[in-house]
């Protein structure tokens, strides 16, 4: 009897495993696909590195010297002027110059302290809401949040009321305008969103007609014509001598439109419940207004969250449009502070930054409602 | 409901019992609801309408529409709303309304059909099987779309102006086309006498195509046998025309730009205004279309291609006869609703000045006038006809693809 001994397993060959097998079969599994690739490796070899070198090998980082938290950080000798700065790459001590009025606009320096504030009650209300996820009466607190925050900020923004300096609304801008409107026109625009997609959806034939007509109305025609409405002939409408402040005939053009929207996304999370939900709440004998707040919103609201998101993300996308009416948000600043005669012609800087900002605030806001959407989709794909 | 009334006003013994059977019926409520809107609705455009008109009046702005006879006495930035209409500033402000009117229909048909395209591309791009193909389109999807249109107009304009060369220094293709910081000058064709009769084939060649490709069709359907039509179809609508120009002697001239000292002469000159709205408005839409189209393509199920597999289609056979159709089915409307999307928001166009219906008419002639309502109303007026035009062709095309059932 032979003995044979047992031979080694052969290894793969190399084009079968680890990275030359993932090139193979995702860059390089056909002709086709490797012209392909090749083409967008040169796609991004022309526009990356020129990219890179304007925004960051080319530009010039000299600010001076920056207090951080209390640290003293030289970046350079004396802070870049516009003549030093260079037209090679991005000049962003420009940036950091004017990142005040980018933040504030024309809010008053010795009260920075109230915009601060707010943005850090907004950044904590990011913080609190989910870790009431578990908590027994987490309706109630929020719903007093929702109430409370609004007013908290208004007060603090505005001032007045004899403790704080009241500062008026023309001051108010940059980022801190934009996200007030953004805020001022989701909290507003929703509950009125709500009652028209109820009235569309009613029997009775008036209501249901003239909630159809505002709607289709606003969905037709563009922001811009609604603003011009709202600033030009809103004052019209009233008794003469009422004096209209600038933001708040923005902020009803705003609010109209986007409940337009809303009604729209509201009435797909009503139709969608089944109408066994309607027949069992009118046969245990329930109102209209207790089926409604009881039985159907709570089912409606919920699985149009994810729209609902998604069209607060549109919201935000149309504040900027204020700027056409005149008002100064974050937008409005790069055309303001590049008119600065001492940094003339940092266009391009500003658009760049605003770009940043805003590209973060919406990127985040789109994983959140993506995320929603696969929470709430029960609905099995393959 | 009548009887209800009546009984709880008669005389009645049970008048009081009566009168809560109305409070409490259900179409007498209902009634009582729609009037009590009705009324509000109405009672608050009474009021404002009524404050409107002593305002009016207050303020000494006039009303109606006379307006629109008198001289507009500005300059519009010269396109082609300008050349169709042919203004100048001794025209009327009527004659803005129409130039605008037709600017803004112009950037809308170029940025639909620019934005479809990019759109087709990226929404299959994004489902390609090579990883970076796949992952520059999502990269691409998630920049544009996240960023509001007004900035990347404005960015794209800013960035038009101040990086392009000076028309000294033009980009030139083959001395054909010129690009500068004054815009893309192109050939002007000049259409002689004759040219007329190569657009009738053309036209001719479609609809013979179209014929052509219905008899086989049928002749499919009839006997089974297939004739492929492509050749025909080529032939008629691309063939047909060349071969007229040819035979009439080339009756099209083109008017070359030519770069003189300082500028550019002669030529098309397509305004920077116009490149950069058409760009952001293209690019920005098409992160939409593309995400229709990206969902219209998964929503097809995985067993329809292996069914069709399964009958012995070829791939391309099971692309054009399963899952296109069914594809497109879900991805049409949502790119319709874009389109919309599209032609309003290229009112934005008038933080560029580009010459469009909000920026002349709505923008201009409504600082020159001051006569707000109309102005405002004839605008809205002007998106509603588009979009009740566009919620026209939805309501066709899902009629037209409608699963028919049985």
């Amino acid at each position: 009897m032979s003995v044979f001994d047992q031979q080694s397993t052969r290894k793969p060959p190399i084009s079968q495993i680890g990275a030359v097998l993932w090139l193979r079969t995702n860059l390089f599994s056909s002709w086709i696909n490797s012209a392909l690739t090749i083409a967008s490796l040169y796609l991004l070899y022309i526009m990356i590195p020129p990219l890179l070198d304007w925004m960051i090998f080319n530009a010039s980082f000299s600010f001076g010297t920056v207090n951080l938290f209390g640290f003293d950080i030289k970046f350079s000798e004396a802070m870049a002027t516009n003549q030093n700065c260079g037209r090679e790459g991005a000049c962003w001590p420009y940036i950091y110059e004017k990142l005040y009025m980018y933040t504030y606009g024309f809010y008053p320096r010795t009260e920075t302290w109230r915009p601060n504030i707010v943005f850090g009650l907004t950044a904590l209300l990011f913080v609190i809401v989910p870790l009431l996820k578990h908590y027994k009466h987490k309706n109630r607190v929020t719903l007093s949040l929702i109430i409370l925050y609004p007013l908290a900020s208004y007060v603090l923004i505005a001032g007045g009321f004899g403790v704080l300096m009241p500062v008026s609304t023309d001051q108010w801008g940059g980022l801190l305008l934009t996200l007030i409107i953004a805020s001022v026109g989701i909290i507003v625009s929703f509950p009125i969103g709500v009652l028209l997609a109820l009235g569309r959806q009613s029997n009775l034939k008036v209501i249901k007609l003239f909630s159809t007509l505002f709607i289709e109305f606003i969905r037709a025609v563009p922001l811009i014509t609604i603003l011009f409405m709202a600033s030009f002939v809103l004052p019209l409408f009233l008794e003469s001598g009422n004096y209209f402040d600038k933001l708040l005939r923005a902020l009803i053009g705003i609010a109209l439109f986007q409940a337009a929207y809303f009604a729209e996304v509201v009435r797909g999370g009503l139709q969608a419940i089944p109408r066994g939900q309607y027949e069992a709440a009118d046969a245990i004998g329930l109102s209209y207004f207790q089926k409604n707040i009881l039985i159907i919103l709570p089912q409606a609201l919920k699985i149009s969250i994810p729209n609902i998101v998604g069209s607060s993300i549109s919201l935000f996308k149309d504040t900027t449009l204020v700027l056409i009416i005149g008002l100064f948000d974050m937008l409005a600043m790069v055309n303001l502070t590049s008119n600065d005669p001492y940094w003339l012609g940092r266009e391009t800087e500003g658009f760049v930054f605003v770009t940043i900002v805003m590209w973060a605030i919406l990127y985040t806001m789109s994983r959140y409602s993506r995320k929603l959407e696969l929470r709430f989709n029960t609905e099995n794909t393959n | 409901m009548k009887k209800l009334i009546l009984d709880s006003l008669g005389k009645s013994k049970h008048r009081g019992s009566n009168f809560r059977n109305l409070l409490y019926n259900n179409e007498a409520r209902a009634f009582f609801f729609q009037v009590i809107t009705f009324v509000l609705v109405v009672g608050l455009f009474y009021t404002a309408i009524g404050n409107l008109f002593q305002n009016i009046e207050a303020r000494g702005i006039q009303t109606g529409f006379s307006f629109l006879n008198n001289r507009a006495g500005f300059d519009i930035l010269p396109f082609l709303g300008n050349i169709v209409v042919d203004y100048t500033p001794e025209s009327s402000n009527l004659t803005v309304f129409y130039v605008g009117l037709v600017n803004t229909l112009v950037v809308a048909f170029i940025g639909i059909i620019l934005s479809t395209l990019i759109g087709l591309l990226i929404g299959i791009a994004r489902l390609s099987n090579n990883y970076l193909i796949a992952k520059l389109a999502g990269g691409y999807i998630e920049l544009f779309r996240n960023i509001p249109i007004l900035l990347q107009i404005l960015f794209w304009y800013n960035l038009f102006i101040n990086v392009f060369p000076h028309p000294k220094q033009s980009l030139a293709f083959f001395d054909i086309a010129f690009l500068n910081q004054r815009g893309l000058y192109l050939p002007k064709p000049i259409p002689e006498d004759g040219f007329i009769f190569v657009a009738l084939a053309f036209i001719i060649g479609i609809i013979a195509a179209y014929f052509i490709r219905k008899f086989f069709k049928k002749k499919h359907e009839l006997t089974g046998t297939h004739t492929s039509t492509w050749m025909f179809t080529l032939g008629l609508i691309v063939g047909l025309p060349v071969l007229i120009y040819f035979l009439i002697g080339s009756p099209l001239q083109f008017d070359y730009a030519v770069l003189g000292k300082f500028n550019l002469s002669g030529g098309m000159a397509v305004v920077p205004e116009f490149l950069a709205l058409t760009f952001a408005l293209s690019v920005y839409t098409a992160t939409y279309i593309a995400e229709a189209i990206r969902s219209g393509i998964e929503a097809v199920d995985k067993g329809q291609k292996e069914a069709a597999a399964a009958i012995g289609l070829s791939p391309v056979q099971s692309l054009k006869l399963i899952v296109l159709p069914q594809a497109l089915r879900v991805a049409i409307p949502p790119t319709i609703n874009q389109y919309l999307n599209l032609t309003k928001n290229s009112s934005l166009a008038t933080v560029i000045g580009y010459p469009e219906l909000m920026s002349t008419f709505g923008g201009t002639v409504l600082n020159q006038v001051g006569q707000a309502v109309e102005i405002l109303a004839m605008a809205m007026l002007v998106y509603l006809v588009i979009s009740l035009f566009i919620s026209l062709l939805l309501n066709y095309v899902n009629k037209k693809m409608e699963i028919q059932g049985r």
